[in-house]
């Protein structure tokens, strides 16, 4: 066709059914299980606030938008275990970039965040988040204002990103539970590791690291590189959801 | 305009005054029905073309989403630049809008011209053509219009105080100006052909049962197609719509000569390019298609005018978004090249070789050697023009190396 065949190459996509788009409000594209969302205030299975008042997630924040204030505990009606709680708590949602500093910051566990960041309030005010919103309520699912859309699941794996790394940084400590139980949750399983999807992108030292303890917990990478292990591999990964 | 009419002229009543009134105000908001379902239509088949949805949320398919958009228009701030024309720069964008109303009002859009009828129909006892005037210089004002329409883009472009609508308006008028002469040059050889400028003439002398029977009379054929392409592709350039949008170019230029207009202004550029694709559409029906002419399958013949030209004008009307969905934007340096160095030859060259042949026909000259001596200088122009064309090459190249 010479010069015209690229017109036949435009109209064969006429009338195909398959879209590049989704119907965004209508319908969402499913989020990574670690994504960074709204934050929620955790507490600890018996409804104590995890929250200590320590102002770090405020130091470390770096667009400035958590203000924190501690105070001692009431001592005939305790907020948390301990001896400070986080008397204000305020996170400004106009600034917050969701870089999840305040939740590696936390000694706590305090602070973390669940799946959910479409939410677009009208007026400064609803922008700024106290405590009142921002603790999670008696089953331990997060607070959801008007403004904000809510979709199936997003509010449980809110400790996802957390619980998915190992607390000393060392890979051997990979799926070693180092965190507290959560309200309405108990103590949560670790997330199982990512799966490598791609052996030639990964560096070698990542996926021949099984034999350190890794059987125990099913990492991805027991799959990809020992064939013996795939028996029980499935059924170990993925505590929750 | 009503002494244009052939039809009404003589004593002028109510009745003809009421005629007049109903065409201008059926025309008017036929073009504007038509310009919002333009922009949807385009937006829907680009967006099907590029596997996308497109417009679905305000109405059935998304088809009051030009409504939509132009409500918000109409709310939002109207900013005028402090270094800008003000006087012009409110002008600008009605120069734009008015030669696209203006435009339509010599298309023939209907009536009825099956059987030999001429396309005339009744109202209120009156003969009068479906059209809003059927002036004697009939498609010269369709030039003249699309010419007027380039001081709208070019005053924006210098009104505003800035640099980049400058720019785009310096393109477009060089660009407006020079596919004209190719426009003007094919609209020629339609006219040679039907020997009349009158639109009404022009699609009279295309209906009728054509060739064998049903090989339709239109000048597509009879003018031998080259004016046909030439016309189509210098429209195209006309209307600066994609591959032929340098007027536009926002990697180089912004919004270029629209970058400084805000609110409802800026919508008015828009309603007016979008309008002159229609009406471009609805002119080359007419030149080209035989307009409203056609056969009346059952039924009243004046609704199957109104039918055919419906028809003929969405499949061009289809064929730009085509285009403009296929072909990326050709450079400044090749769409000059294509609109002096192609068209214009080309397109002047084909009239002369249909005079030509219309003369010989009148003086019974000898038809192989008419054929044989137009070849010969027909290739004798083209090898002049290439080595016209080599020889400038060269010395350009010989300049740089200087």
């Amino acid at each position: 066709m010479g010069y015209l065949g690229g017109f036949l190459v435009s109209l064969r996509q006429i009338g195909r059914k398959q879209r590049v788009t989704t119907q965004y409000p209508k319908e969402k594209a499913p989020k990574p299980i670690r994504v960074h969302g709204r934050h929620v205030l955790n507490r600890y299975e018996d409804g104590m606030e995890k929250c200590i008042g320590c102002e770090l997630c405020a130091g470390v924040c770096p667009a400035k938008c958590i203000f924190v204030r501690g105070a001692d505990n009431p001592i005939d009606d305790p907020v948390s275990p301990g001896e400070r709680f986080g008397y204000i708590y305020e996170i400004n949602y106009l600034r917050c970039i969701h870089c999840d500093l305040c939740v590696e910051a936390c000694p706590t566990e305090a602070i973390t965040e669940t799946k959910m960041f479409e939410f677009s309030f009208t007026n400064r005010a609803d922008a700024i988040y106290t405590k009142t919103e921002l603790v999670v309520d008696d089953d331990g699912m997060p607070q959801k204002m008007p403004w904000e859309d809510w979709r199936e699941g997003e509010d449980l794996p809110t400790s996802a990103w957390m619980r998915a790394t190992s607390p000393s940084g060392s890979a051997a400590f990979e799926g070693v539970v180092g965190w507290s139980g959560e309200l309405g949750y108990g103590i949560r399983a670790p997330e199982a590791a990512q799966e490598i999807k791609d052996s030639v992108t990964t560096p070698l030292d990542m996926i021949d690291e099984h034999g350190h303890g890794h059987e125990d917990h099913a990492p991805g990478t027991a799959e990809h590189v020992s064939p013996g292990h795939e028996d029980h591999a499935d059924d170990e990964r993925g505590g929750d959801l | 305009m009503l002494s244009g009419d052939p039809l009404l002229s003589g004593q002028i009543d109510l009745a003809v005054v009421l005629i007049v009134l109903l065409k201008v105000v059926a025309v008017f908001a036929f073009l504007l029905v038509a310009t919002m379902l333009m922009i949807w239509f385009e937006r829907k088949v680009v967006s099907d073309f590029q596997n996308r949805v497109g417009p679905n949320t305000a109405g059935p398919f998304g088809i009051l989403q030009t409504l939509a958009d132009g409500i918000k228009f109409f709310f939002k701030e109207d900013l005028i630049p402090d270094r800008a024309e003000r006087r012009v720069c409110i002008l600008a964008p009605l120069l734009t809008v008015v030669p696209a109303f203006l435009l339509f009002t010599i298309v023939p859009f209907g009536g009825d011209f099956s059987n030999g009828h001429d396309g005339s129909v009744e109202l209120f006892g009156h003969t009068t053509y479906l059209q809003l005037a059927d002036p004697a210089i009939g498609i010269l004002f369709a030039l003249a219009m699309s010419s007027i329409a380039v001081y709208g883009v070019m005053l924006a472009g210098w009104s505003s105080g800035s640099k980049y609508p400058l720019l785009g308006s310096v393109r477009a008028s060089a660009q407006m100006v020079s596919y004209e002469a190719a426009l003007g040059l094919s609209v020629c050889a339609v006219v040679l052909t039907t020997g009349t400028l009158s639109t009404h003439g022009i699609v009279m002398a295309q209906a009728g049962s054509g060739w064998g029977g049903f090989i339709p009379h239109w000048n597509l054929i009879a003018t031998g197609f080259v004016p046909f392409v030439v016309f189509l592709l210098a429209s195209q350039a006309e209307l600066n719509r994609p591959p032929f949008d340098l007027v536009e170019a926002e990697q180089e230029l912004v919004g270029s000569y629209h970058t400084e207009y805000s609110s409802i202004r800026f919508a008015l550029f828009f309603v007016a390019e979008f309008m002159n694709s229609v009406t471009m559409a609805a002119i080359i029906v007419t030149l080209f298609l035989g307009g409203p002419a056609g056969p009346a399958l059952l039924g009243p013949g004046w609704l199957w005018g109104i039918i055919w030209f419906l028809l003929k004008m969405t499949a061009f009307l289809f064929l730009f978004v085509w285009v403009r969905s296929t072909l990326p934007r050709v450079r400044y340096d090749q769409l000059m090249d294509l609109g002096w160095k192609v068209l214009i030859p080309l397109s002047l060259g084909w009239l002369l070789l249909l005079a030509t042949f219309w003369v010989a026909r009148d003086q019974q000259w000898n038809g192989f050697v008419t054929v044989a001596l137009g070849a010969v200088v027909g290739l004798t122009g083209y090898g002049l023009l290439k080595g016209a064309i080599a020889t400038s090459k060269a010395r350009r190249l010989e300049g740089v190396v200087d």
